[in-house]
């Protein structure tokens, strides 16, 4: 059985319908980009397996715990780095303190963040703010980490720090759905690729397939990045 | 009457305005809480007697409310109270007006937090109670610590509205000195009372103001 499964999800807001009739699996140790133009209905599609929106029809699958790094962070502004990490493990999961708080160093040490433990999130770059929320996420040890846009607050050279992240996940077999706008870096670190228009799946497949599609639509859309 | 014996007598009444000052923090500081949660509640109904309330709070005197929650058992509904009545009565109607002011306070507060922030508490698996406490609450009080400083700088002032169901704080104390004395002298030295009372306050507000001042 997949790890995820989503099935015949639909939802709308008020008359404008978002997601039309999608259906997916990820399986373990999977990465899955979903690619498309905004408003396309990716970012609902992940809200609405994450519970942060109810959808209107359709069913989710999932077992297990998870993990999501927004667009925007959403760090907690008032609690230092190492308490933005620690805290839910040890509120929500009540783990062994001395145990969260190794793993947070560990983390942050891996997000090349340890001398950051004390440090408030106003007092980091995005690219850092962002690996931090990755630290929290993974914290949590997520079954699989959903990515909503993590680079489109970012500037180039930020994108890049946060895209390494996410490669090195990937290389360490963490299952991941990334909504991303960052052609060339799904490309290079997803297994499979959904491209989403109008709230339907379009084109779904391995990054060969994908970008080398017939589908005129698909084509338009990637011919936006090529030129 | 000599000066010494104008302050003595003033510094007493002082210690009964200090003491109506702090209950009236200490009761409607969490009531404004209260009413600011039915204020936002979900439930209409519950929102409408909290929208009422704070309407008539901030609609009517003060000084009017004062009497009327010392008088109204008595005229209203026919109970004698004790004489310790007079001093729960004055607690009574500043800690209910208050608590309006500072429920539409907190109210603005909350709202200005970003749902970001409840979205990341609850994927995390926060409950409902920890993400208010853990991470809403916290950042609402850097947010509304402002104008909490100057509803409490509005209060210290305030207390004197109590010399009208003759409560002896400080200013009923300096009003019967000046009439007694034919002077204001008495009337000064409470202004100047309340003066230092208030720098000490707005002391107290803005050291709390720095040490919420280690993040944006």
């Amino acid at each position: 059985m997949s790890l995820l499964e989503v099935k015949n999800l639909k939802k709308s807001f008020d008359d404008n319908v978002v997601l039309k009739d999608i259906s997916l699996n990820v399986e373990r140790g999977e990465v899955l980009a979903i690619i498309g133009p905004s408003g396309s209905g990716k970012s609902t599609l992940l809200r609405c397996i994450t519970d942060l929106e109810q959808e209107d029809s359709g069913e989710i699958n999932f077992d297990g715990t998870f993990g999501l790094v927004f667009q925007n962070f959403n760090l907690f502004p008032h609690h230092s780095v190492m308490k933005n990490i620690t805290n839910a493990p040890i509120k929500v999961q009540k783990r062994d303190k001395s145990e969260v708080f190794e793993h947070a160093r560990k983390l942050l040490s891996q997000m090349g963040l340890s001398d950051k433990e004390d440090a408030y999130p106003c007092e980091l770059s995005g690219g850092q703010q962002q690996r931090v929320s990755i630290a929290r996420a993974l914290a949590m040890n997520p079954d699989i980490l959903f990515f909503d846009e993590p680079t489109s607050a970012l500037d180039p050279e930020l994108t890049g720090e946060i895209l390494n992240v996410i490669k090195d996940l990937a290389a360490n077999n963490m299952t991941m759905v990334i909504v991303t706008h960052e052609m060339a870096f799904a490309r290079n670190v997803a297994d499979t690729i959904i491209f989403m228009d109008g709230g339907v799946i379009v084109e779904e497949g391995t990054p060969e397939e994908v970008f080398s599609s017939d589908n005129q639509r698909m084509k338009d859309f990637l011919g936006k990045f090529y030129d | 009457m000599i000066l010494s014996k104008v302050i003595e007598l003033l510094l007493g009444g002082m210690v009964t305005s200090i003491e109506i000052f702090l209950l009236t923090l200490l009761f409607s500081l969490p009531l404004g809480l209260v009413v600011a949660g039915g204020r936002m509640s979900k439930f209409a109904p519950l929102r409408w007697i909290a929208k009422v309330y704070i309407s008539i709070m901030r609609g009517t005197p003060l000084m009017l409310q004062l009497i009327v929650v010392f008088f109204a058992p008595y005229y209203v509904f026919g109970i004698n109270l004790s004489a310790d009545y007079r001093f729960i009565a004055v607690i009574i109607a500043f800690t209910i007006n208050y608590a309006a002011y500072f429920a539409e306070i907190y109210r603005g507060g909350i709202e200005s937090i970003n749902s970001g922030q409840y979205e990341a508490a609850q994927v995390l698996g926060y409950s409902k109670f920890q993400t208010f406490f853990i991470i809403i609450l916290p950042q609402v009080f850097k947010v509304v610590l402002p104008s909490i400083t100057n509803e409490v700088i509005t209060l210290v002032k305030d207390t004197s509205l109590s010399f009208v169901i003759a409560i002896p704080e400080m200013f009923t104390v300096a009003k019967q000195i000046a009439a007694s004395e034919a002077s204001i002298a008495a009337l000064l030295v409470a202004g100047v009372f309340y003066y230092v009372f208030n720098m000490i306050v707005a002391f107290v507000m803005e050291h709390i103001e720095n040490r919420l001042d280690y993040y944006e």
